[in-house]
């Protein structure tokens, strides 16, 4: 099951507001994408829209077959800015949420996300409850929470934001590995520049509001270089020059 | 940074302070103090100042009525008490049922909440009467009455608790293929425990007073009628002792629902977690 998402003449409008600005974008199946902007230009909109969380007053979204947010909904699985862990369930049954709520017994869905939290790391971490984890932990276990909802395409919407700068750096490389070998197609929303050009092949800058897209890079770094190397490569510098400007005027 | 040789972590002698027995005297300490202190000074004054005990009986004179009359009050204090935790219990399960019932039609809730936002306004003791015309003599204008008391606060706070679940955690749930019971059960639900559990704690308060006017309204036992029958014979010590009694239940009751909640919602209550404020 790999569609692309086909998005056509896509306009909103939150009452008198126009929120976002005609839009029209393919996104290729696994294809990682970054939709970078200023707060309030509409990207998490567009993001909202892609998911099937809301139809847009105007234009289509197309995924696979499905052209209506009810159809949409079932391909995408959104990672959101905060982790929103429910705070009554441990880390492992709060990432089994997706499989307890397609039917699966409790005890079923616990042992299918047991090993994926081994293999990220997080195995030590399976009965803490979240207030028990650090910032950084508890994004992870969102993430996986996301990731065993066992979508094909995964939207983030500033899935960092929250976090401190050094752990920000260290689950970005951390997600980087986790993607590696899971491909998904992924859409990132996200106003840090580096972010979007280290974790995607592809970057969409909105305007503010409302948000129209200024311009698209295409970012592609190999990606068995260390974060290190890449964020300090002239390659890497141009490109953000690039984005940051489109992103002032 | 007075001295850099001190561990972060102090062990045994925090350990200490930190027991279970010196939490109760650290809680409930100073609230017995002031009691003891308020018993006190209540003693001295009527010796004192020579009170006759109809008009307002020491503390001694209260408890030597007490023990003079174990087997009235303890016969009295039984039929209160099931009178209190049955209405209790059918209030919680009425304002559950109709608390969710509000939250999932938002037509009924429409209908319903101003209304009953009015039926407050109503004095239920002016009622208690009519209730005793239409009901008799026996429990069922009683539980009518603490119904009425302590269903409030119940079927208000379920509402608002259901209500309170930020949205985005319903987005999220939704792009987990949730269903509507789905997203009920796992998160509007448990969220809402904490607000429904403070709304039964205050209903706990009410349901022992809702007892007694109940009683008062037209009955043969329990400690309401205890009340009025020793006010007739102005054996005002004895007044005081079934008072007592009273709030003793309505003590001991919310004390139960308390320690219920920390079992039910451990979460919602300090242990290194979130604190109170589980939804943010």
């Amino acid at each position: 099951m790999t569609s692309d998402v086909v998005i056509e003449g896509v306009r909103h409008r939150f009452g008198d507001v126009l929120a976002l600005e005609e839009t029209a974008l393919t996104i290729p199946a696994h294809e990682r994408l970054a939709i970078v902007g200023p707060s309030g230009c509409g990207k998490s909109t567009l993001l909202f829209a892609i998911a099937g969380l809301l139809e847009p007053t105007e234009g289509t979204i197309q995924i696979g077959a499905d052209r209506t947010a009810r159809g949409r909904l079932r391909h995408c699985a959104l990672m959101p800015q905060k982790d929103l862990l429910l705070p009554w369930r441990s880390a492992l049954d709060n990432a089994a949420l997706a499989l307890e709520n397609r039917g699966v017994s409790k005890h079923e869905a616990r042992s299918r996300a047991q090993p994926l939290f081994e293999r990220f790391g997080l195995g030590e971490f399976e009965s803490h409850t979240p207030a028990q984890l650090s910032g950084g932990m508890r994004q992870r276990v969102a993430f996986l929470r996301t990731l065993m909802a066992d979508k094909e395409i995964l939207l983030l919407d500033e899935p960092f934001a929250a976090l401190d700068s050094i752990t920000r750096g260290q689950m970005q490389e951390w997600l980087l590995g986790a993607l590696g070998s899971v491909p998904r197609t992924v859409v990132l929303v996200t106003h840090d520049v580096d972010e979007a050009l280290l974790l995607t092949h592809k970057i969409i800058v909105l305007s503010a509001r409302p948000g129209r897209i200024m311009v698209t890079l295409d970012t592609n770094f190999p990606t068995n270089l260390p974060r290190r190397e890449i964020v300090t490569s002239p390659e890497f510098a141009s490109l953000k020059e690039r984005a940051l400007e489109a992103l002032e005027c | 940074m007075l001295n850099a040789e001190t561990p972060a972590v102090q062990g045994p002698r925090w350990g200490l302070g930190r027991t279970r027995a010196s939490n109760l005297v650290k809680s409930y300490g100073p609230a017995a103090v002031l009691v003891l202190i308020a018993v006190a000074v209540w003693e001295t004054s009527i010796r004192v100042l020579d009170v006759p005990s109809y008009l307002w009986p020491a503390p001694s004179v209260i408890v030597q009525s007490m023990s003079e009359e174990t087997d009235v009050l303890s016969s009295a204090t039984w039929v209160t008490l099931k009178e209190v935790l049955l209405g209790f219990a059918i209030a919680i399960t009425a304002g559950l049922v109709v608390g969710i019932v509000l939250h999932v039609s938002r037509t009924i809730r429409r209908a319903v909440y101003p209304i009953l936002i009015g039926s407050q306004s109503i004095p239920t003791v002016v009622l208690a009467p009519v209730l005793v015309l239409l009901m008799g003599f026996g429990i069922g204008p009683k539980l009518a009455v603490i119904g009425l008391f302590t269903f409030f606060p119940i079927v208000v706070n379920t509402v608002d608790g259901l209500g309170s679940v930020d949205r985005d955690y319903i987005r999220m749930m939704l792009t987990l293929d949730a269903s509507r019971w789905s997203i009920f059960r796992r998160v509007e639900f448990p969220a809402a425990l904490p607000l429904v559990f403070s709304g039964i704690r205050i209903g706990a308060t009410y349901a022992a007073i809702g007892a007694v006017f109940g009683e008062w309204a037209g009955s043969d036992a329990g400690l309401g009628y205890e009340m009025l029958q020793a006010q007739g014979r102005l054996d005002t010590p004895q007044v005081f002792a079934a008072v007592i009694l009273v709030t003793v239940i309505a003590v001991c009751l919310f004390a139960f629902v308390s320690i219920v909640e920390r079992l039910a919602i451990p979460w919602a209550h300090g242990n290194g977690t979130a604190g109170g404020k589980a939804m943010e």
